[in-house]
């Protein structure tokens, strides 16, 4: 995933409606320059996206200059390969922008921001070679520019942040990973209870990196619902079965709960090593927040995710958490690009946790099942105040 | 009935249909009549209800909008799929088995003539006595038959009830009746789920369909009970090449791939049923399973995701549905052809990769669900999502394996679906006028008493 570029895919016309009318005054400031320098394709140009078409000998542009600001580029691959096409510097090595893997016939979307300067743009059937250059011009508008030099920078810093995040979190659910495992082989129930919800939020906080190890998540995290049948089910919620028990439910006996608690460790300690080499981009970090955001609202606020414990406000906090950290990991950029959206976002977290903090109690929260249809409801609608612009950081950054 | 391909049929079997009887789609042609000037001096109000009728007759013969109810199967299967669906599962409440026969009689007999775009009863809506209750409950008086089909399905219910057989029908339920086994992340509620007959109400009106449905729940009264009902709106499939194909509550075209009524021979190796494993269940020959999962989307959350995430969780591009490896709608989908990273371009996770014929031993299904919504799920989302109905041939074959897959690698299925509700019905062969659905099944073995 490239930084400052968000492919999307095309919608000619009735694409997301306040993108195409931006465009459309975009394009009528563009007017009187394309006529003047490229009187051919000023119809191309004015209707919105430049238009790219991307052959096995050939990489047509619709124009070959354009104003600063966002621009849009519509690649389509008229060739029998698939391809990709670049928005390059002058010097045809530093890569402005990109969109990969656009298969034969299709086409799709490439949104810069890109200031006044030369650029080549380059197509690349076959995914090979340097592709089939050309020179673009993008010329000022006037327009305050939209991009800070230091973006990048600032990009890298938020994400090493976030790195150290992850594996500071890791760290501490590990330690009490070991904790509780301990104490819950040995048969302390009361001190497994206690240590079951607080461990778990250092899962919780990271929970998008750590479910891209795909067979990792399944192992620790795996409710009973989720299983196949014959599957064998491991991880914290065999553990809070066990330790909250429903009616009529069969205990695990020593053996078995050491057995589970010496496999919590391990797939833990697999977990911690395999975080130390992860890589983090500006567009994980905002998929991540959405993602933890969304966690919450299908599992937390319902009430899903802890069925036996009832600890689900935890794993609430916890998600929010990892995603108020990615968020604000992101969030010098953000300024840059989108102050409004950042001013939001830090409304929308704040009114969230002051409601969250409402159900504290003690060093935890009430359980899930003390909670009013109410109280539920709240936090329901704060979740999805808050889940509606998170979800648009990851293109605002990436831009 | 003149001019009426299919009608004829079940005025000859002699059941009900008075001459008086007032057809819903003769009301219809009459207004069209008096409107266009053409009969003159006739007006509503001016006939008695007798005279409206003979006037009407002939006009019930409408070619388009009805489909026909008699055949060597059911319709509502390769039927090119209406708009609107009205499915409802019942629990047969009697143990007595002549009063589920007549139950079905009656059921065949008011579903031939609501498909046909009739009332039901032999004195219709408005014809019977002025002290008794109507026997239709009118609702779709004046509306045509909106290409109405009712389907019925046998759940395993109707076999065997804790483990004691019913209705004398030991040694009758199909192997391939199963239980459907618990698939990851299965949420069902009991109350949305299983049923001892299901049947399938689709019609292009909703009115036509919740007709229908209203109509024999009523007929069941004290027979039957109704366990769950839907309503869907909106095809999600096309089961004709005639059809376009339509799109989801995620905002993709749906069913691009599916088994077509154009298809014979593919229909024939995997919806149409076998004769089965043994001499007993050879009553299911040329029935079909149906398969029906309510499948809540989080539709929400879908929306917060970006459009690279949704195509590569689908497969396809949301424009025109074409495979992210490349063409047009139609074009097959190349799960070889790689992108930069190495990574085929349809992804190993993607829904059509998990779901695609290629993938699942060439088995195909005939899927013919429907979009719905069901008011809110009292924390401000849409119950909204995909009533998935699918016929097959065997879903032991063709149905549990790909889901079972689906349930555990797609992550459509693992971040923006549930599975709320689930029913499984064994759909008998289609009858000829004189006949009753699943008449089969209630033939006397050779040996048996």
């Amino acid at each position: 995933m490239p930084l400052f570029a968000m492919p999307v895919s095309p919608k000619p016309g009735s694409a997301a409606r306040s993108r195409s009318r931006h465009l459309a005054v975009l394009a009528a400031a563009i007017l009187p320059l394309t006529l003047a320098a490229c009187t051919d394709n000023n119809a191309a140009a004015a209707s919105g996206p430049i238009k790219v078409s991307s052959t096995a000998d050939a990489c047509t542009l619709s124009t070959q200059s354009t104003k600063s600001g966002n621009i849009t580029f519509a690649i389509q691959n008229d060739g029998g390969q698939v391809t990709e096409f670049y928005l390059l510097a002058e010097d045809g090595l530093r890569i402005i922008a990109e969109v990969e893997n656009i298969g034969p016939g299709l086409t799709r979307n490439l949104v810069v921001t890109a200031p006044a300067g030369k650029y080549t743009t380059a197509c690349k059937p076959g995914m090979q070679g340097d592709g089939i250059r050309a020179a673009f011009e993008v010329t000022e508008s006037g327009e305050k520019p939209a991009v800070d030099t230091n973006i990048k920078a600032l990009t890298d810093k938020g994400t090493a942040q976030y790195l150290s995040y992850v594996k500071d979190q890791t760290e501490q659910l590990l330690a009490g990973t070991k904790e509780f495992a301990k104490a819950y082989a040995a048969g302390e129930a009361d001190r497994a209870r206690e240590l079951y919800a607080a461990t778990r939020m250092h899962w919780e906080r990271i929970e998008p990196v750590a479910e891209s190890f795909g067979d990792l998540d399944p192992k620790l995290d795996a409710r009973e619902a989720d299983l196949a049948p014959g599957e064998e089910w491991t991880g914290w919620h065999r553990a809070e079965k066990d330790l909250f028990p429903p009616a009529g439910f069969a205990a695990l006996t020593a053996p078995e709960r050491e057995a589970l608690a010496a496999q919590l460790v391990a797939d833990t300690e697999d977990l911690a090593a395999r975080t130390r080499t992860v890589e983090l981009t500006a567009d994980k970090l905002g998929n991540g927040a959405k993602e933890l955001l969304d966690e919450v609202a299908t599992g937390k606020v319902t009430g899903e995710e802890e069925i036996w414990s009832h600890t689900d406000l935890w794993d609430f906090q916890a998600n929010v958490d990892g995603a108020r950290i990615a968020f604000e990991n992101l969030r010098p950029v953000l300024e840059q690009k989108n102050p409004e959206l950042a001013t939001s976002l830090d409304t929308k977290f704040a009114a969230l946790q002051a409601e969250l903090k409402q159900h504290a109690r003690g060093e935890g929260f009430v359980y899930y099942n003390e909670l009013s249809q109410d109280q539920v409801q709240k936090l329901a609608s704060l979740v999805d105040a808050l889940g509606e612009p998170l979800s648009h950081l990851t293109a605002a950054v990436v831009l | 009935m003149s001019g009426c391909p299919f009608g004829g049929g079940e005025h000859d079997a002699g059941q009900e249909a008075p001459a008086s009887r007032l057809s819903r789609r003769g009301l219809l042609s009459l207004a069209g009549v008096g409107g266009a000037g053409a009969v003159a001096g006739i007006a509503a109000g001016l006939l008695s209800h007798d005279t409206l009728a003979a006037v009407a007759a002939p006009a019930t013969a409408g070619p388009n909008d009805v489909v026909p109810f008699h055949g060597a199967t059911q319709a509502g299967i390769t039927t090119a799929a209406q708009d609107r669906l009205h499915m409802a599962a019942f629990d047969v409440i009697t143990e007595d088995r002549a009063t589920l026969i007549q139950l079905l009689k009656d059921w065949t007999a008011a579903a031939e003539a609501m498909t046909q775009g009739r009332e039901t009863g032999t004195t219709g809506a408005v014809d019977g006595p002025y002290d008794a209750p109507p026997e239709d409950t009118g609702e779709a008086l004046g509306l045509s038959a909106g290409k109405l089909t009712v389907t019925f399905g046998f759940g395993a219910g109707l076999f065997e009830k804790d483990g004691k057989a019913r209705f004398g029908l030991e040694g009758r339920r199909p192997e391939a009746l199963i239980e459907l086994p618990h698939f990851p992340g299965d949420d069902l509620e009991p109350n949305r789920s299983g049923g001892d007959i299901i049947v399938q109400a689709c019609a292009d009106d909703p009115q036509v369909a919740v007709h229908a449905i209203r109509n024999l729940a009523r007929i069941g009264f004290g027979r039957v009970r109704v366990r769950w009902s839907q309503l869907g709106f909106g095809r999600t499939s096309s089961t004709s090449r005639q059809q376009q194909t339509p799109r989801n509550l995620f905002g993709f075209k749906d069913g691009t791939n599916n088994l077509k009524a154009e298809d014979t021979a593919l229909l024939q190796e995997h919806v149409r049923a076998g004769e089965g494993a043994r001499p007993e269940e050879a009553w299911m020959q040329g029935g079909s399973y149906l398969v029906a999962r309510r499948i809540r989307m989080h539709i929400e959350i879908w929306d917060r995701t970006s459009l690279r995430e949704q195509e590569q969780l689908i497969g396809r591009t949301k424009s025109e549905g074409a495979p992210l490896s490349g063409g047009k709608e139609f074009t097959a989908p190349d799960f070889s052809i790689k992108g930069k990273d190495g990574e085929p371009l349809m992804g190993m996770d993607s829904h059509v990769r998990l779901a695609h014929a290629d993938q699942n031993d060439g088995v195909r299904m005939l899927r013919r669900g429907y979009n719905y919504t069901d008011g809110s799920d009292g924390l401000g989302h849409l119950d909204a999502g995909l009533f998935f109905i699918a016929f097959v041939k065997d879903p032991r074959t063709h149905y549990v394996p790909m889901q079972l897959a689906m349930a555990k690698e797609d992550t459509l299925a693992l971040e923006y679906l549930k599975h709320t509700g689930s029913a499984l019905a064994a759909v008998p062969p289609g009858i000829q006028p004189g006949g009753f659905i699943g008449e089969g099944l209630f033939t006397m073995m050779a040996g048996q008493a």
